[in-house]
């Protein structure tokens, strides 16, 4: 490519800060430079990121602190746009939102608390991985394709053509041994002349990484969240948003989901909230086994940390690294849940930058182009046919995402426009959470548009018509709530006694099947089959007792039957010894039934 | 005025309020810190906001009044620093970090950036000690830990002050020696509430172990911006080099937000909600993060931010950007303290969110949590059957919402209620529990197990046993 270039207007490699304001600085000379361009800032090399050009001069916004700087300190182009560093050993990690692992930091630092201007690798450059070909020498290899395998803890890490290559005929591949991430794999000769292929390569995070097609979710994310799984669920390859005020159970829904979630990799970002929280992640990962592999849960995930009193620009930066993560192993065809809390911390990083541009804000000082950036952050969730010339595999990756309104209230544009790009939608309610009823999903607020395909696979995995048992469920939890209405103006003891037992069946429903604790030991997951029974039971309590109120019981005799106890506490029962639990909780309520029907009649 | 030789600048182009413009200077930074002179001899500190190739504006710390184009400006190439050392216990400082109780400047042994740096999350050690107050709402219901920031939610009238320093006071961490020291931040604070803490505080004899940053009332708004950071480097001192347990206490930061917001509008940013920046988050954050433990080092901050909710609401931007940053928030209650409990601690919208491992079996009684759990879901229906008796009044309640509607009582006047000098252990906190709890029927105890209801229940276990 040839490019005229007239007087003056010489590219150069190092401009000069001409203005230092917060995290935002200006710098001149820097002809050539790109929007999106990363540079290193002043004499300490801070990390920026391009984000207006004007003639020579270019806006950066840095992603460390900028204290100290001078105006007339250099600028230095590095040519390359921000990117993720892919490959083997991101596993396991806890990395800071550019990548940097947080554990390398602590080292180079000499302490306990982060300093600025510190560079590290993402992968560990001394490490060596079991190589194990799988192209041949010869073989016309296009990106996607597999040139081999290593073991990565129980996952095998496909090392691939990347997406960015021109592909070729193979002239060199590895021999299986032991090699770093910095050897050559693989040469490639194609038409764009010789590549060279080493196990890691970089991907621009704000590009998605391409696929041969999008599929259709139609698989459960199993959570083990009874409330999530059976009445709003989500999917492998769906996006979901969980809304809520502070202190409602954002956190711990993620933590379980990260926790609990049949996926094979786990992406967790702490996008500018609490340090403990993470800290919290970090005690309990390793000591929490994966039920597929037998595993660390550590072992199958990536976590970033970009906590609130970490630099708030690297907020966005930890998005879309997290979300880079998840497609690199999505294209190995793997199943990824990416879990960011909180999204709104980066939408206000992106309304202070945008404040300090001087551009004029939209809705409560929101820039005009907040809902696309939301937009491009959860279009990246999907289930795909994944690249490579002889691959039929299929990965996926599903987003879940924080959001915290202020004052609680949804009606805020990061929570508005968030709900116009999910397909399912997790509404906690302070009421339930003041209550202490975990998770506090609000089940006349919250939407899922994944239900439709899923009653297939609950009848293949369960052989139970969960939808059919949802729909009375949530039939009865509606009737429930406009009793509840009038109840609180007339009292409970003014309805007739039907009514009462609707409110009785919907409170069973509630306490023994939506309230559901995170920090109980079998509680914390329920098995799909369990939550199957459970509901089917529970939904058929009311037609189960109809009879009886029918026939003159009084309310109060049915609400102190000892079986509601036995019934209401299934949910503590473990998986192996559920059933016989099942079973005697139904025969101890019909008899105690048959016997108040028999006493009323006699 | 000797230390002005030096780096020091005429060329004011402009005083803005509490802006200073002036001509670009090669040695300005970014964020350092300056002082300016005036021509009597009067000083000033600032910081520097913003540097460009023709101006360099500042921010002073103070007011302006006095300060003109003839002031000369001194560059000092640091942000502003706190000298540190084990002399600092006992004494009394201004907002900015100087003495103000009349005593020697402090021998530095370091002299530490205010605004701190953050810790590296994978080096945080968790906070799961569980730490005794002797107050039956909180140990029971909002279980402190050691190392956790938790923010009291009142409003003026209210005694969050006595209940600060009750759990200044009665505050330990059972079975453990330890090196305890208070730091306390006086933030806007007027005089007599001053007096108040540091009477307190030498009564029971911790005032060697005390250091005391106060901006009172009438002293200037802008040092209301350093002070919590003053006393926090303070705070990381003593915990992280020294292995103190320290107990910040921050008061009131309703009047630090406020001077945040005067600042911004200074600047003539663009302000989010109420006025106040969109980065008060941030900010916040950068003052709340700095409570916890480190690993490998002995001591902890535990901090305890006291904040007057603007009319009581919770919904207020300065309680809703603190409570999406601490671990949780007591929550004091007009109500509750109209109707003489103290402390008036309404549990409902209260939490500890470190409580789940600070609890439980080896660190307070296996059966905490599900008493806990229990006791929230009841207390929020007996004060559902309350509103219903407004409407309806009591004739009209179920029997079920009348035993909730006694429960409610009886939570309050004997679990919640005590007295500023009473202190109890956890066990008798939980053994209350119980009595309170077994008012209602065993079917309503749905978060309770049947293990649990067989070894505490008072109507299951001997009667002697346990209490
Ligand atoms: N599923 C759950 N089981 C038990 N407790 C929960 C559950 N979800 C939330 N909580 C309680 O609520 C508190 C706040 O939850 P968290 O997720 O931190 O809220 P948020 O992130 O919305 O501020 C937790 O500390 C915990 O006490
Ligand atoms: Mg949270």
């Amino acid at each position: 490519m040839q490019r005229i270039v007239g007087e003056g207007e010489e590219e150069t490699a190092v401009g000069r800060i001409i203005q230092v304001k917060g995290p935002v600085v200006a710098a001149d000379r820097m002809r050539g430079a790109k929007i999106r361009e990363i540079v290193r800032v002043g004499e300490e090399e801070l990390i920026g990121e391009i984000v207006r050009i004007r003639g020579d001069v270019a806006v950066i916004q840095v992603y460390e602190p900028t204290s100290g700087m001078r105006v007339g300190e250099p600028v230095k182009r590095t040519g390359e746009p921000l990117s993720a560093e892919l490959g083997p050993g991101l596993l396991g990690l806890v990395l800071d939102g550019l990548g940097r692992p947080l554990k390398r930091i602590a080292e180079e630092a000499g302490g306990p608390f982060i300093t600025r201007g510190i560079e590290v690798p993402t992968l560990p450059r001394d490490k060596v991985w079991h190589f194990v070909p799988k192209a041949s020498q010869g073989d016309a290899l296009t990106p996607g394709d597999v040139i081999g395998t290593v073991m990565e803890g129980a996952i095998e890490h496909k090392i691939m053509v990347p997406p960015g290559s021109a592909g070729g005929r193979a002239e060199y591949v590895a021999p299986e041994g032991d090699y770093t991430v910095e050897e050559v794999v693989a040469t490639l000769s194609g038409p764009g002349g010789r590549e060279d292929l080493k196990m890691h390569h970089r991907w621009p995070v704000r590009i998605p990484r391409p696929f041969k097609e999008k599929l259709d979710p139609s698989e459960l994310l199993v959570t083990g969240q009874r409330v999530i799984d059976t009445f709003f669920p989500a999917v492998k390859g769906g996006a979901v948003a969980i809304p809520g005020g502070f202190g409602t159970g954002k956190t711990v829904t993620l933590h379980q989901v990260s926790k609990w979630a049949d996926a094979d990799v786990v992406v967790y970002v702490g996008c500018g909230e609490r340090g403990n929280e993470m800290t919290d992640l970090l005690h309990t990962f390793p000591k929490l086994v994966d039920p597929k592999t037998g595993r660390p849960l550590m072992e199958r995930s990536v976590l970033i940390a970009n906590t609130s009193n970490m630099p708030v620009p690297a907020r966005e930066a930890s998005i879309f690294i997290g979300v880079t993560y998840a497609e690199y192993f999505r294209d190995m065809g793997l199943h990824v849940v990416l879990t960011a809390d909180s999204t709104s911390r980066w939408a206000e990083a992106l309304r202070e930058l945008s404040s300090r541009l001087e551009e004029i804000p939209s809705e409560r000082g929101f820039p005009a182009y907040l809902p696309d950036f939301i937009a491009s952050f959860y279009e990246r969730a999907g289930r795909v046919r994944v690249l490579g010339s002889n691959r039929d595999e299929v990965g996926s990756v599903a987003i879940i995402g924080a959001v915290s309104p202020s004052g609680g209230d949804f009606n805020e544009p990061v929570t508005q426009h968030t709900m116009r790009y999910v397909g399912a939608f997790w509404a906690l309610d302070k009421d339930l959470a003041f209550k202490r009823h975990f998770p506090a999903i609000n089940w006349l607020r919250s939407f899922s548009k994944y239900l439709e395909g899923l009653r297939n696979w609950w009848l293949s995995e369960t052989g139970q018509d969960m939808m059919e048992y949802r729909d009375k469920a949530m039939a009865l939890l509606q009737r429930a709530s406009s009793l509840e209405e009038v109840a609180r103006v007339v009292g409970e003891a003014a309805l007739s006694d039907e009514n009462r037992l609707v409110l009785l069946a919907a409170e069973l429903i509630k306490e023994g099947f939506l309230v559901q604790n995170a920090y109980h030991e079998v509680d914390t997951f329920c098995p799909p089959r369990k939550q199957a029974l459970m509901l089917k039971v529970f939904t058929e309590f009311y037609d189960r007792l109809r009879p009886l109120v029918d026939a003159g019981v009084p309310m109060s005799a049915i609400q102190g039957m000892k079986s509601l106890g036995a019934l209401r506490r299934l949910k503590f029962v473990p998986p192996e010894e559920f059933d016989s639990a099942l079973d005697e909780a139904v025969s101890r309520l019909e008899a105690e039934a048959s016997s108040l029907m028999a006493e009323v009649r006699a | 005025m000797s230390q002005i030789y030096g780096l020091t600048y005429r060329g004011i182009k402009a005083v803005k309020g509490p802006l200073v413009v002036m001509r670009s200077v090669p040695e300005a930074s970014y964020d350092e810190v300056v002082r300016v002179y005036s021509e009597d001899g009067r000083e000033w500190l600032g910081q520097v906001l913003e540097v460009t190739s023709d101006s360099t504006v500042i921010q002073i710390l103070g007011d302006t009044e006095g300060l003109d184009v003839s002031s000369l400006v001194k560059f000092t190439g640091e942000p502003l620093r706190l000298p540190v050392s084990m002399e600092i216990l006992g004494r009394v400082f201004n907002g900015s970090g100087v003495p103000i109780d009349g005593g020697p400047p402090v021998r530095a042994e370091e002299r530490r950036d205010i605004n701190g740096a953050p810790i590296n999350p994978t080096m945080r050690d968790y906070p799961d000690e569980f730490v005794e107050t002797g107050i039956s709402a909180i140990d029971g219901m909002l279980s402190l830990v050691r190392g956790q920031k938790l923010p009291i939610f009142s409003e003026s009238g209210l005694p969050h002050n006595h209940v600060a320093t009750q759990i200044a006071r009665q505050a330990i961490v059972p079975g453990k020696e330890e090196r305890f020291a208070i730091v306390f931040a006086a933030i806007g604070l007027k005089h007599d509430e001053v007096l108040f803490f540091r009477r307190e505080f030498e009564k029971f004899g911790a005032l060697s172990r005390s250091v005391l940053f106060l901006n009172l009332a009438n002293d200037p708004v802008i040092e209301r911006i350093t002070t919590p950071r003053v006393a926090l480097t303070a705070a990381e001192y003593l915990a992280f080099d020294q292995g103190m347990d320290v107990l910040v206490i921050l008061t009131d930061m309703t009047n630090y937000c406020e001077a945040l917001r005067e600042l911004s509008a200074a600047r003539e940013e663009v302000p989010s909600r109420k006025g106040y920046p969109g980065y008060m988050y941030s900010d916040l954050a950068s003052i709340y993060e700095r409570a916890g433990r480190i690993k490998g080092r002995p001591g902890s901050i535990t901090m305890m931010p006291i904040l007057t909710m603007p009319g009581g609401d919770l919904t207020h931007p300065i309680p809703d950007l603190t409570g999406y940053i601490t671990e949780g928030q007591i929550f004091l209650d007009f109500d509750l303290n109209n109707r003489g409990i103290y402390p008036p601690i309404n549990v409902l919208p209260s939490l500890s969110r470190l409580m789940k491992d600070g609890i439980g079996r080896g660190k307070t009684r296996e059966d905490h949590k599900e008493v806990a759990d229990q006791m929230y879901s009841a207390y929020k229906e007996g004060t559902r059957a309350r509103e219903l008796v407004q409407i309806i009044g009591e004739a009209g309640l179920s029997e079920r919402e009348r035993t909730y509607l006694e429960f409610a009582k009886r939570f309050e006047t004997e679990f919640v209620a005590q007295g500023y000098k009473e202190r109890r252990p956890i066990e008798e906190t939980l053994n209350i529990a119980w009595r309170i709890i077994s008012l209602l029927p065993e079917t309503e105890l749905t978060r309770i197990s049947d293990r649990t209801l067989e070894k505490y229940h008072p109507r299951r276990k001997p009667p002697t046993g346990g209490e």
